[in-house]
């Protein structure tokens, strides 16, 4: 009964100043807002990270050459050569918490069709590769181990090299393509994958045998990576240390001697994706939360105000039989409402900014609940903490100094 | 015997201005009984409006005794001062003092917020009936820039009752309005003294002092006359001798 009074009479107070009310939501409404924004775009690139490496595989394991620097921003081992056949075959042989195995080298260059050209990376990989990736084929069928020891001129191609190639629409299986100017047959049609979260087309590929690729095009002796996939996604750390253990045996370096290699699992790299996303969102958030924090002292600034110009109110209504803390109440209510009401606004505003960037930016985000419930709790703490202090300041007052007060 | 409203004993209030001390009031004694009138009277500094905010529990006496509906609020808590503001006075401001922006019977419910036994319903009623007995039962919703200087006044009395004190207090209640409008007010002041509300009015114009019952002077702080009226006017009877309004 009594809170309810109260209630109505803080509601009345900023009904009264609808304007300037709102103007001091204005901080807590873009505070607010910006926080659940930012989480959700967070969320989003952390979650579309995660899926993307999931479709990739995600008991995959790489091995590349050359310390590891660790970082997404790693190439694919570039001029490094101490990752060779022999050491595919030793882990190949050795490891039994591997299901799928195979060495890859890969380049850039053109894939010519008559008139029409495109530029692509061709990747050179045994028939293991598609178990691997978990890509399948949309027509046509996959090369074999006797394609690999004959160094056959076939290949598979992706949806994106199809649409520029082939650009007529003619099936793309049994024709002859050049890529560097020598030709292939074309044997099957990768399923289309899309763009993975880094921006990469997975579409633009092309695949052929590991040992055609290795002689007829780069002409190198060792590989770019090995990939291999474990049994399953709990045996994949095992069997990281597996596969290193090998290739240390395998390379013949000494204890004290660091790795001339990296062996890592997809965990590893959702991880190290996840970490950089968090660490942005921390930052954003850090951000955020800067400005909610101006948006309370916009509060206390204000509250201030109205406990300074309605002095003779206060006076009224403890002659009339407010008491002190009837008076404090009213002013901390009023505080609240206004940084709950701001919140509410704050939160539809967070979501709407949040669901125009995703139409129109094509961000992934992803609003997580427990923001929501944040940004409500501090909000309500923001009105308590900073509408406390003027409150206080108002309950103090004595009736006929507050009443004469002009 | 009737029962005694107020009773106040070699009462003094002083303030303290940096070195000097202001004696406003150097030690006031009298009683008022149920039912009575009282006008306080005396020159502007004399001395009515601290003691008439002492007699309110606004203030508390440097010294001296006071006694209201037999309670001693010397020893009242300033929680327990809000409560005998809230159930036994009704005071009524030179100035009004109602909330702006604020409807009529809005003003009226105020005291009654702050009284945690009267029902949202008894609170309206209350208040309706409040603002009728001042003659405002059309003027509910207005706002008090809606209204005129002596309807203002007239939603303060309102305001004053709607609690059923057991005194009102009224610090130059008539202080801001016009003859004519002064004696309504003083006229329905008169009506509700009939009906039994004990009224302490202070004015320093001597013919309100005469609708009174009873009139205590007041000189530098000090009461230099407390005499009974024995020829009460009627201000209905004053109201209608004035000349008429030309409108
Ligand atoms: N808060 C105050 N501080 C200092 N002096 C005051 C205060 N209130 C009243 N006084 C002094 O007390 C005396 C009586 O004032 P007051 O009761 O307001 O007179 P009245 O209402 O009869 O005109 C005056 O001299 C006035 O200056
Ligand atoms: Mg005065």
């Amino acid at each position: 009964m009594r809170i309810l009074n109260l209630l109505k009479i803080a509601f009345k107070a900023i009904v009264l100043n609808k304007v300037r009310t709102l103007l001091t939501m204005l901080g807590i409404i873009i505070g607010v807002a910006s926080v659940i924004a930012m989480l959700a775009i967070g969320e989003g690139s952390k979650e579309s990270i995660r899926t993307t490496i999931s479709a990739m595989g995600s008991n995959m394991i790489t091995i590349q050459p050359g310390a590891d620097t660790r970082g997404p921003a790693r190439g694919s081992g570039g001029d490094v050569q101490t990752l060779t056949l022999k050491d595919y075959e030793a882990i190949k042989e050795q490891s039994n918490l591997l299901s799928y195995i195979t060495p890859v080298v890969n380049g850039g260059g053109q894939v010519i069709n008559g008139a029409n050209n495109w530029p692509s990376t061709i990747y050179g990989v045994n028939p293991e590769y598609l178990s691997i990736k978990v890509v399948g084929l949309q027509s046509g069928s996959m090369f074999t181990d006797i394609d690999v020891q004959k160094a056959s001129k076939v290949v598979l191609i992706g949806q994106t090299v199809v649409d520029n190639v082939f650009p007529d629409g003619e099936e793309p299986v049994g024709k002859m393509i050049r890529f560097d100017n020598i030709p292939f047959k074309v044997i099957g049609v990768l399923e289309e994958k899309g763009e993975n979260t880094f921006g990469q087309d997975q579409d633009d590929v092309v695949i052929a045998p590991f040992t055609t690729v290795q002689k007829r095009i780069l002409a190198i002796d060792y590989l770019n990576q090995v990939m291999a996939s474990a049994i399953s996604e709990e045996d994949a750390p095992e069997a990281v240390t597996q596969v290193t253990e090998i290739l240390r045996t395998q390379h013949k370096l000494m204890d004290h001697e660091d790795d001339d290699f990296s062996v890592r699992s997809m965990e590893e790299l959702i991880s190290t994706f996840s970490s950089t996303s968090e660490m942005l969102t921390v930052l954003l958030v850090a951000v955020a939360s800067i400005s909610l924090l101006i948006g309370g002292i916009g509060i206390m600034n204000i509250m201030y105000v109205s406990v300074k110009e309605r002095t003779k109110e206060i006076g009224l209504r403890m002659a009339v039989g407010g008491k002190g803390s009837d008076i404090l109440m009213q002013f901390l209510i009023e505080a609240i409402l206004i940084s709950i009401t701001g919140g509410v606004l704050g939160v539809l505003l967070g979501l709407s900014a949040t669901f125009l960037i995703e139409q129109f930016l094509h961000w992934p985000t992803s609003v997580a609940m427990y923001s929501i419930v944040i940004s409500f709790a501090v909000c309500a703490v923001t009105g308590i903490f900073f509408g406390w202090y003027p409150a206080r300041k108002a309950a103090a007052l004595d009736p006929i100094t507050a009443l004469r007060y002009e | 015997m009737t029962k005694e409203i107020i009773k106040i004993e070699d009462l003094k209030r002083e303030f303290t201005m940096g070195t000097e001390v202001v004696h406003a009031l150097k030690g006031v004694s009298f009683s008022i009984k149920e039912g009575e009138f009282v006008t306080i009277m005396g020159s502007s500094g004399s001395g009515k409006s601290t003691m008439l905010n002492i007699l309110g529990c606004l203030d508390q006496p440097t010294s001296g005794i006071y006694e209201i509906d037999g309670v001693k609020v010397k020893d009242l808590t300033k929680n327990e001062l809000a409560t005998i503001r809230n159930e036994k006075i009704g005071f009524i401001f030179q100035s009004y003092n109602l909330l702006a922006r604020t409807s009529a019977i809005e003003n009226v419910e105020l005291p009654l917020l702050y009284n945690s036994k009267v029902s949202t319903e008894e609170r309206r009623a209350r208040a309706l009936k409040a603002l009728e007995m001042v003659g405002l039962g059309e003027r509910l919703h207005h706002t008090p820039s809606q209204l005129s200087g002596g309807q203002q006044q007239r939603v303060a009395i309102a305001r004053a009752l709607v609690n059923n004190p057991v005194m009102i207090l009224a610090d130059e209640a008539t202080g801001n309005l016009d003859t004519r409008t002064s004696y309504e007010i003083m006229t329905l002041f008169q009506e509700l003294n009939r009906q039994g509300i004990t009224i302490t009015f202070v004015t320093h114009e001597p013919d309100i002092a005469m609708f009174s019952s009873r009139t205590v002077v007041l000189k530098d702080g000090a009461v230099i006359k407390d005499a009974k009226n024995n020829n009460i006017q009627s201000a209905a009877a004053e109201l209608a001798k004035l000349p008429k309004e030309n409108h």
